[in-house]
């Protein structure tokens, strides 16, 4: 007993364990959150990636086909690859919550949150089909 | 003959010990015997100093949350035989100041509820005689949700963001602030927004989402939290391009 | 009375969600066609001539302009959180949000120029 308790307003005595730096390796749910977070690296780099095509397409013909030819690369397939799979977590994660985030009345009632979700996955579903025939109009 | 289980309890007594310990008692695991039945019984067959809160024993009443191997519970709604064949680890909820054994210090909490003004704002008072402010099921539903929270702090429990940063205003208090901006008889939410849109209010959630599952009460803060970053975003957008509309 | 204080954060978080609808719905897409599906031969990547005429489209130009700086903001806004809460970092605030805004200048004004000089 040779350190009495002291008192600070509102905490009696401070017992508060510091938080771990890896805290979010604990818990399933955290891992889950973390690895959602982190999907905004892929996003980073998918914008990169697309710039380079950007630029590539605007240097002319043989810059594009270089282009495609540097995109089979084992390195490039894999980060693209991880990317995609990151970031269809995100639009999971992310629809899924859009009904908790909006709620949509539409003549006074209440439109229930499952059928804006399901707004949002067709929505994800007719821009990628349309995204993909614009252009996959042009394949040879 | 009952089968028995394991608690391992941490123990704080802050006269005595600079930090929490852990002694474990050895209680009967019956069928329908939940957390707090074990505690109990401790405390009246084995060991009359162990403190811990607790009330209804019915999960309405918010007072005996602890965390029950690592996660924030009821302990009046964990039962025991989920943990068969033990031992159970059983600890004060985390992110709070331990006072003794299993309380922790919630005056934190309090005050936090009490900044977001959680009662019904009004411009002007109506006089009493004009009679009561009324309200249709419909209008009721609206904020129904987010007024079933019974103060258990599972969620400040629950929340990282609160753990790193204690001046987080967290998830229960903007689930509150919700619950009275959505009710038809409120005109408050102006002055919600003034203390919410601080740093340490809504804009420092990260949506991890935790709150939301460890929640007895379905009152879903996460959502309440993100719904209400979007009114927020919207309306501060509306005062920053027609400074002279917003009010 | 709390003073109404002008901040930012309410703003970087409509683009920061902005970027996360664009995310949502068209990285995927793309990913799995330029990033996959050509390169692996699943399908045959468009002409030269196709490709100039998609992204040359004065409409493209300006979608791609505003989705990559959006797609940015969503980035930096999420990358900024997760170095304050995963390695608890907040202490290099003024470092980290440098790099993370001084990235979406930087990606923008890139995505701006490349659209901006498709012939
Ligand atoms: S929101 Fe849920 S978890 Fe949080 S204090 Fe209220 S009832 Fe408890
Ligand atoms: S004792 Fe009241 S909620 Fe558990």
């Amino acid at each position: 007993m040779s350190e009495r308790p002291t008192y600070t307003p509102f905490h009696p005595r401070w017992y508060r364990p510091p938080v771990s730096t890896w805290w979010w390796l604990k818990r399933p749910s955290s891992r889950a959150f973390i690895l959602r977070e982190l999907s905004s690296i892929f996003v980073a780099w998918f914008v990169v990636f697309f710039l380079l095509l950007v630029a590539a397409v605007g240097r002319g013909e043989a810059a594009y086909q270089e282009f495609l030819r540097w995109a089979t690369n084992p390195g490039s397939v894999l980060i693209n690859l991880v990317s995609l799979l990151f970031v269809v977590f995100h639009a999971v994660t992310w629809f899924n919550l859009a009904p908790r985030a909006m709620v949509v009345h539409i003549r006074g009632k209440r439109v229930p949150g499952k059928l804006i979700a399901a707004s949002n996955y067709g929505a994800w579903v007719v821009t990628s089909i349309l995204v993909a025939w614009i252009i996959l109009a042009g394949s040879r | 003959m009952d089968d028995r289980i394991t608690l391992r309890l941490a123990r704080y007594r802050p006269e005595e010990e600079a930090e929490p310990t852990f002694e474990e008692y050895e209680v009967p695991c019956r069928k329908d015997w939940v957390v707090l039945d074990g505690l109990n019984y401790i405390k009246d067959q084995l060991d009359g100093t162990l403190s811990f809160r607790w009330s209804c024993r019915m999960g309405i009443c918010g007072s005996c949350g602890m965390t029950v191997n690592g996660e924030p519970k009821l302990t009046c709604e964990t039962f025991l035989t989920d943990y068969a064949p033990g031992p159970v680890r059983i600890e004060p909820l985390q992110n709070f100041p331990v006072i003794r054994d299993l309380i922790v210090e919630m005056t934190d909490f309090m005050q936090k509820l009490t900044t977001i003004k959680p009662w019904i704002v009004r411009d002007e008072e109506r006089p009493l005689a004009e009679g009561e402010y009324r309200q249709t099921p419909d209008e009721m539903s609206e904020y129904m949700q987010y007024s079933m929270c019974i103060n258990c702090m599972l969620c400040y429990a629950a929340c990282p963001v609160y753990s790193l940063d204690p001046k987080f205003i967290g998830p229960a208090a903007i689930a509150l602030a919700q619950r009275y901006n959505l009710d038809s008889r409120d005109e408050g939410s102006g002055e919600r927004l003034d203390i919410l849109s601080q740093h340490e209010g809504i804009w420092a959630c990260t949506f991890v989402g935790e709150c939301t599952e460890v929640c007895p009460k379905d009152v879903d803060p996460a959502g309440a939290i993100q719904r209400y970053k979007l009114d927020a975003a919207l309306t501060s957008l509306k005062s920053f391009l027609l400074p002279w509309g917003a009010r | 009375m709390v003073k109404r204080t002008l901040t930012l954060e309410p703003l970087l978080w409509l683009l920061f969600s902005a970027g996360g609808v664009v995310a949502a719905l068209v990285i995927p897409v793309l990913l799995l066609l330029f990033g996959l599906a050509f390169p692996l031969g699943w399908l045959s990547p468009p002409s030269h001539a196709h490709m100039l005429a998609v992204l040359g489209h004065p409409l493209s130009r300006v979608t791609i302009f505003v989705s990559c700086t959006l797609l940015l903001f969503h980035w930096a806004h999420r990358f900024r959180y997760t170095l304050y809460d995963g390695l608890q970092i907040k202490h290099l605030n003024e470092l980290i949000v440098l790099l993370c805004y001084g990235g979406v200048l930087v990606g923008s004004i890139a995505a701006g120029y490349l659209v901006w000089q498709l012939p």
